[in-house]
């Protein structure tokens, strides 16, 4: 018997800790909540779920493979922006996935297209959802398009040291400023680097034929349809060139992700849209490529269209 | 040494009570309302920026009467609470009735454990597939709750409001506009004006028929236009 007196309870020594556990975690954790807007994490979800969160693992040292996202792009078009990404993830020579979606709507005025590791990739665009609709509900009014913009550059600089793993996220924001009347698009390096662009880009493993496809057939002032027909043609192109990116997928119907944003919104193509577009470039091209005598099977640009 | 002098429980909580009434009876009110594609929430408020009407979540939203500072509180946390869980779970996980279960439990706490029970009563909404699938809890300042149906009426003229809402609200659910017209008529019968301008009113829905985020601000032209 202890020293301290017969009123101390003989605790067993296994329930101990559960006790103080409890004791220790507030019993109505909905309180803290409730009750310290001021003190607490603000406006930000990211914040407010670091001080709930459990503490990440330690990352392993060895380099991961992981399915990882392709070819992502996006433009700018008179009246906003067209953002664009084919379906496939692949695992080292291996696809992963078929039908994976790289195109999401951040909120209703702007779009995360992303490329790299797919996992922390996914997750970082559900983060960033969270975090525009949060301080949105909390804050009674919207985040200007440049704050959502550095918010999405922190997000990639806290990545950092996953990055150094090999889960390289590097997503590709556009949207439409409501102040400027007018599409932007931000890239990113891995460091959180945020780099506005003037009129187009293109990231991913097919990123750079991607661009190269932009290059050659941006124009300013492009009416939509025919800036979904330069993305769908971007997109043809890095699939021509690149083993990782998916080009349109006949046998099981799988199209790319192909979606506006405007001052009326984030609009995304329908299927069947996207579909007859690659149609008409796929029947173009085949009759270039084989009417040419000179270069049976050579892959050219096609005609410009009349 | 001053002797410490005893007080009856009974007459402690009283004083709270009293004390807190007091508080909720000085503020503006607040109307909630089904109407056949959701529910329509109306507050007297001249301020634009403001607001007594709050989004929550997808389906659900928040009305606070009485102390600004204390139901706006309650408010964000509301909204803290509740993007955790969603974006821990998944969203068809947060539900009104586990949002109104903490709200409950800390306005009890309050009203128990601390010298000024918060001056303030909530209602949180949740808007079903149909009517009946609706959910408006309405907590009070010392966490009671209650469920209820069809309309709500809070804060200043609770009791008025909900006499004249009790013989006016139609039998059968009634669509926005005519919601909107019990609803003003209601605030006019109690205001000094025969009917508050809607200049005056601060008007939201959970509206079922929007995609995601059912909850939307009604603009002063939109209510106009309306009625």
């Amino acid at each position: 018997m202890s020293d301290k007196g017969s009123d101390e309870p003989v605790r067993d020594p296994t329930t101990i800790d559960y006790l103080r556990h409890v004791d220790q975690t507030d019993s109505n954790p909905a309180k803290d909540f409730l009750r310290l807007p001021v003190h607490g994490p603000g406006s930000s979800f990211s914040e407010l779920l670091k001080a709930h969160a459990q503490p990440r693992d330690p990352l392993v040292t060895t380099r991961l493979e992981v399915p990882e996202g392709t070819t992502v792009l996006a433009l700018r078009y008179a009246d906003g922006v067209i953002v664009a990404g084919d379906r496939r993830a692949t695992e080292g020579f291996q696809i992963a996935h078929r039908s994976i979606e790289k195109v999401f709507a951040a909120d209703d005025m702007s779009a995360v297209a992303i490329a790299g590791a797919a996992g922390p990739a996914v997750e970082m665009v559900r983060l960033f959802q969270t975090e525009l609709e949060h301080y949105e509900k909390v804050e009674g009014e919207r985040l200007t398009l440049e704050g959502k913009a550095n918010k999405l550059s922190q997000m990639i600089r806290a990545n950092l040291p996953a990055a150094m793993q090999g889960l390289v996220v590097i997503p590709l924001f556009a949207g439409y400023d409501e102040s400027r009347a007018e599409g932007r698009i931000f890239k990113y390096d891995v460091t959180g680097g945020r780099y506005e662009e003037d009129d187009y880009h293109a990231t991913g493993s097919g990123g750079k034929d991607a661009r190269s496809s932009l290059k050659k057939r941006f124009r300013h002032g492009l009416g939509r349809e025919e800036a979904v027909t330069i993305a769908i043609e971007a997109l043809f192109d890095a699939a021509d060139e690149d083993v990782g990116t998916g080009g349109p997928d006949l046998m099981r119907g799988i199209y790319p992700t192909v979606a506006a944003i405007s001052s009326e919104g984030m609009v995304e193509l329908p299927e069947e849209t996207i579909r007859l577009s690659f149609e008409r470039l796929m029947a173009a091209r085949s009759d270039e490529m084989t009417t040419s005598a000179t270069h049976p099977v050579d892959v050219r640009r096609p005609r410009e269209e009349e | 040494m001053p002797v410490p002098y005893y007080v009856s429980p009974e007459q402690l909580m009283r004083d709270k009570a009293d004390y807190a009434r007091k508080g909720i009876a000085r503020g503006k009110s607040v109307i909630v309302l089904e109407y056949t594609d959701g529910i329509l929430f109306i507050a007297e408020n001249p301020s634009a920026t403001l607001h007594k009407i709050s989004e929550i979540y997808d389906r659900i939203a928040f009305a606070g009467v009485g102390k600004f500072n204390e139901f706006e509180q309650l408010r964000i946390g509301g909204i803290r609470l509740s993007d955790l869980k969603g974006y821990s779970y998944s969203r068809e996980d947060v539900t009104a009735k586990a949002l109104a279960n903490a709200y409950s439990q800390t306005l009890g706490n309050i009203f128990t454990a601390e010298l000024k029970p918060y001056e303030c009563e909530i209602l949180v909404a949740s808007v079903g597939n149909t009517t009946d699938e609706n959910e408006l809890f309405h907590i009070l300042y010392d966490g009671s709750v209650t469920d209820r149906q069809e309309w709500v009426a809070m804060g200043g003229q609770a009791e008025a409001l909900g006499a004249y809402l009790k013989e006016q609200y139609p039998d059968s659910t009634p669509d926005l506009k005519n919601a909107l017209m019990v609803g003003g008529s209601a605030l006019g019968s109690v205001g000094e004006a025969s009917s508050p301008s809607v200049e005056q009113l601060e008007i939201a829905v959970l509206d079922r028929t929007r995609p995601r985020r059912k909850f939307r601000r009604l603009t002063d032209d939109e209510v106009k236009k309306l009625l």
